[in-house]
């Protein structure tokens, strides 16, 4: 499978920072999974990352030596750290899993408008944007639309086409909040993305100026 | 660095340990910092993250980058769950983050410590505008937004120069092969 669009390098490396909206974050993650290409400027990323940690100035320790430490017994002073679990999210993830794996059983469409159907995905209490599944039936255009600020999208099945190209599954369309455009699902395939959102899109009164079936692009 | 990784992960060396931690602890108090936690919860996050190192000391290997590259995502990853509060999604969907790492092709291994010293000096020739958004993403934590907000330029300045240091980084590390 060839992967065609990948997410801009700014984009990489806002993830990499740990700097990028959750929602974002997401897609950027699910994208990884499919692209070794990405995977490979992400680990230069860290590197990156790395180095400039290294060159920050050491803050001063109020416990030189504050971890009570014994070979036998280990570390032991600190409760286990693990990263704190969180429901939602994890839920998110995984049925963000399962549709990769093309298993659709989790997935509970609700119709946002004629030939439109969309899952919201739940974020961490405090996780920015907004993160949601969306299907597109064959042949759909979607009006000429900005964005409120930065959108990502991964193609789960299926295809849309717009002026920038066509985006097909693997692929991420990385669109800041000035370009607008008006993608076309595939005639045959119609397109399911999971679409990440840095401020909450207004899909609703998108979908309510939805034209008719694009015939003959 | 690596070689105090290894005794931590094969003799569970206290030694190695408390080396790792004089040499990180410290930075990684002033990194929890700059995203704004007060000095007592920067340095519990400091000691959590060497704890995590001590714990999956077995799981690291070259392939993760250097000692430092693999801290520094642990590090970054506690951080987006304990400050930012948000769910640490480098882990990816499977949470298979050993998986991922592990595609480093053999020469890329084997040059490891090479690369890192080539990006370390690349970034010191970083023209100022350019290493300012790259501090700003990876130290302050913020995004492209808040960095436009921050420094009162467009979103489309602030992503061109984040563009253009990576550019110079990769092109850096790619004159070794």
């Amino acid at each position: 499978m060839t992967i065609t669009h990948h997410p801009d390098s700014s984009t990489l490396m806002s993830f990499a920072a740990g700097a990028l909206e959750e929602a974002l974050s997401a897609v950027v993650a699910a994208h990884a999974v499919m692209c070794e290409d990405c995977r490979k400027e992400l680990r230069l990323m860290d590197g990156l990352g790395g180095a400039v940690m290294s060159g920050i100035a050491n803050a001063k320790l109020a416990d030189e030596a504050p971890v009570a430490v014994s070979a036998a017994e280990g570390v032991h002073r600190l409760r286990a750290p693990e990263l704190s679990p969180n429901k939602n999210a994890g839920a998110a993830a995984e049925t963000i899993s399962r549709v990769l794996r093309g298993d659709l059983s989790r997935v509970r469409w609700r119709r946002l408008g004629i030939g439109v159907w969309h899952m919201p995905l739940t974020l961490s209490d405090r996780g920015r944007g907004d993160l949601r599944l969306i299907k597109v039936a064959p042949g759909l255009a979607m009006p000429d639309h900005g964005h409120g600020g930065a959108e990502l999208t991964f193609i789960l099945d299926g295809s849309y086409t717009d002026k920038i190209g066509t985006f097909a599954h693997g692929d991420i369309a990385d669109l800041d909040e000035d370009v607008e455009h008006m993608p076309v699902a595939d005639r045959k395939t119609g397109c399911m993305c999971l679409i990440a959102s840095e401020r909450p899109v207004r899909f609703k009164g998108l979908v309510a100026r939805i034209v008719q079936p694009f015939i003959g692009i | 660095m690596a070689d105090l990784i290894q005794q931590v992960a094969v003799h569970r060396s206290v030694d190695a340990y408390r080396e790792l931690y004089v040499t990180y602890a410290p930075r990684i108090k002033s990194y929890m910092m700059r995203q704004g936690a007060d000095p007592a919860t920067a340095e519990e996050l400091a000691q959590e993250t060497l704890l995590m190192v001590w714990r999956k000391a077995a799981l690291y290997s070259g392939e993760k980058g250097s000692p430092t590259t693999w801290i520094f995502t642990i590090a970054r990853n506690l951080r987006i769950d304990r400050l930012r509060r948000e769910v640490a999604w480098q882990e990816l969907p499977e949470g298979h983050n050993e998986i991922a790492s592990s595609d480093a092709l053999p020469d890329e291994v084997a040059s490891d410590a090479e690369r890192s010293g080539r990006v370390t000096a690349a970034l010191a020739k970083l023209p100022p505008d350019q290493y300012e958004v790259v501090s700003l993403s990876f130290l302050d934590g913020l995004s492209h937004s808040e960095i436009a907000a921050r420094l009162n330029l467009p979103l489309g300045t602030v992503k061109s120069r984040m563009r253009l240091a990576y550019q110079k980084v990769r092109e850096t590390v790619e004159e070794l092969k």
